[in-house]
């Protein structure tokens, strides 16, 4: 007989494989310790840029944007979407995982890995910040780190393709795979692409700072890196969008408006959603303009496309399950009649919102040749990628983790007000800051820059007033994100170690990676998941109106910013 | 009676989509999603760096 390895929950009906679950608890909580880390030097970072505090000297500032660069944009993201992968393949296919003890060398790999390259930080001679530029050069264990925690992760990925055919073997599933695990699959394509490329350029310049190679072209390191540092935040595009689908289903019992388009927008994320990296290139020379202007316009709008299709499918299907229950009054019923209070739908609806908004459009400015010029590489860009990975990603994880906490970790959450009220005060902070900054930006303040004005040098450089005035606002938003980024963390590890028990098997091992007791594991083999019932949606795919005017609001948003950009853009480079 | 079933079944596995094979097939999407990019940004982009004249 063979031995029981799964156990139901009971709250939710998902089914966890013993390892698998543990494999995902373990990525989860070692995510959470990089996020509390990267955080904490965030603030640093933000307060530094605030011109009435400017804290950290310069020194401190660019080790401090080093370590929050990585550890948040790499170790924290990546080693949660690990944990995503394990539970889109094994739990929601009730599938055991392929080769759990490669898991765990993968997982050891991620951990040595990102412990070396903090080690390299905090010994001080690798601020080289994350994109780590040569000839800048960084101690080499801070490459071999890199290297090995790539490594890592691309074995985590191939065990949950292994995961997919086993399930399709022992035949866990009808038809397709559902669409969750369909957009982890797109994750992990694009996270299989980006660490290769990360290996490409990564293993010559670990060589290159042990003296084995004499030296690499700054713009092949600068064109291969990108495909590891920009799609790298992909995975985590597709990896969240793949959350909001689950969040959907979860709490209101949403299903997808239509499987075929949600899926060939997935498609269209494989295909195309890489070659965005290219707008990291646009001011430099020695690419062709067809280059550039192929692989951020042309190709890099098909996955606008597709983000824009996942925009309005999701809180569309939403308010399709909505109205269903009976919310059918006006346009926003649906939406005011929404679980707010709930942060697992307040996470995720406010991260949909400010990635589309805010990210969203502000990306497609970035990816203009021409309008790029006007806010290449100033502090617009990190003001673009708060928008989308630290509230898109980030604030999509917090969400899905309040709902992981009861059901795989099998605690209760502490602090119910405080959870309440987290994603408003995460999000908000954020929100204050990205504004900020892409404003600060528009008016020419730089990235990663202790001293803008360039206060002791001989030429001096002084900003417009708002500029400052932005910048302090900005800070003041870093702050507050700041505070609810570690009210989640408390949340989240005070709920592992102090929150009541859902199952006497849970104990405080269990939280942090080691299985439940033997006797929670009771089932041999979960039954088939079944095909989903069609549905005839009729109304002529009219039932989700209010998501309708929320996709024409944000078109217009999106006319007027390009426009503005484009008017300003006249205005400083005046042609003719 | 069992023929006519299997007949049916065949005839629903043969009626699968070409798109819905493609999308079934996480091996043929992990082939387009490295040659993609693999192609139209790194080797395209790496062929135009290595073609700039080299300083004399």
């Amino acid at each position: 007989m063979a031995a029981k390895m799964f156990r139901q929950c009971p709250d939710s009906g998902l089914f966890f494989h013993k390892s698998a679950e543990s494999l995902m608890k373990a990525h989860a909580v070692l995510g959470v310790v990089y996020l509390l880390v990267g955080g904490f030097l965030g603030l640093l970072v933000a307060l530094t840029r605030m011109p009435s505090l400017h804290l950290l000297s310069a020194e401190d500032f660019y080790l401090a944007l080093s370590i929050h660069g990585t550890a948040i944009l790499i170790f924290w993201i990546i080693f949660f979407e690990m944990a995503v992968l394990y539970f889109a393949a094994s739990t929601l296919l009730r599938c055991r995982p392929a080769t759990p003890a490669f898991g765990w060398l993968g997982f050891l790999l991620m951990v040595i890995g990102s412990t070396l390259v903090m080690v390299a930080f905090f010994r001080g001679n690798s601020s080289v910040m994350f994109t780590s530029y040569v000839p800048m050069p960084a101690e080499p264990i801070f490459y071999l780190g890199l290297i090995l925690f790539a490594v890592g992760a691309l074995i985590g990925c191939f065990i949950f393709l292994g995961t997919l055919v086993i399930a399709k073997q022992e035949k866990t599933y009808d038809g397709s795979v559902p669409l969750v695990t369909f957009g982890a699959l797109t994750a992990a394509i694009i996270a299989i692409f980006t660490i290769a490329s990360g290996a490409v350029i990564l293993i010559p310049t670990w060589l290159w700072s042990l003296g084995f190679i004499n030296h690499i072209d700054p713009l092949m390191y600068r064109t291969v890196w990108w495909a590891l540092g920009h799609s790298s935040q992909q995975i985590n595009v597709a990896a969240h969008v793949s959350i909001w689908y689950a969040i959907a289903a979860i709490l209101f019992g949403a299903r997808p408006m239509s499987e075929k388009v949600s899926r060939t927008a997935f498609l269209l994320y494989i295909l195309f959603l890489q070659l965005a990296s290219a707008h990291h290139i646009l001011a430099d020379p020695g690419v062709s303009s067809t280059w550039k202007v192929f692989n951020t316009s042309y190709a890099m709008y098909l996955a606008v496309l597709a983000s824009m299709v996942h925009g309005l499918t999701v809180p569309g299907c939403i308010e399709v399950a909505q109205r269903k229950k009976g919310f059918n009054n006006g346009l926003f019923e649906w939406l005011k009649k929404a679980p707010w209070a709930n942060p697992v739908f307040s996470g995720m609806f406010i991260a949909m919102i400010i990635f589309g908004f805010i990210g969203g459009i502000t990306g497609v400015v970035m990816g203009t040749e021409q309008i790029n010029l006007i806010i290449h590489n100033t502090i617009f860009v990190p003001g673009h990628f708060h928008a989308t990975v630290a509230v898109g990603t980030t604030l999509t994880f917090m969400a899905i983790t309040y709902f992981l906490i009861p059901v795989l970790f099998r605690r209760e959450l502490i602090w119910p007000t405080a959870c309440k009220w987290q994603p408003y005060i995460f999000g908000g902070g954020m929100l204050i800051l990205s504004l900020f900054l892409l404003g600060a930006g528009t008016l020419g303040v730089p990235r990663r820059h202790w001293d803008i004005n360039f206060s002791d040098a001989l030429l001096q450089f002084q900003f417009a007033g708002t500029a400052i005035t932005m910048l302090g606002i900005a800070g003041f938003g870093g702050f507050l994100a700041a505070v609810g980024g570690a009210l989640f963390c408390l949340i989240a590890v005070g709920s592992l170690v102090f929150g009541k028990r859902l199952d006497p098997g849970a104990s405080l091992f269990s939280s942090f990676g080691f299985p439940m007791a033997s006797s929670c594991y009771n089932v041999e083999r979960p039954g088939k998941l079944g095909l989903a019932p069609v549905e005839q949606t009729g109304d002529g795919g009219v039932q989700a109106k209010g998501t309708f005017v929320l996709a024409l609001v944000f078109l217009a948003s999106f006319v007027v910013y390009f426009f503005i950009n484009a008017k300003y853009l006249s205005s400083i480079w005046p042609m003719g | 009676m069992q023929k006519n079933d299997n007949q049916e079944s065949t005839q629903e596995e043969e009626a699968v989509p070409g798109m819905q094979q493609l999308l079934d097939n996480p091996f043929m999407l992990l082939f387009l999603g490295v040659m993609f990019p693999t192609v139209f940004y790194i080797l395209w982009g790496i062929m135009e760096i290595i073609s700039i004249p080299a300083v004399k």
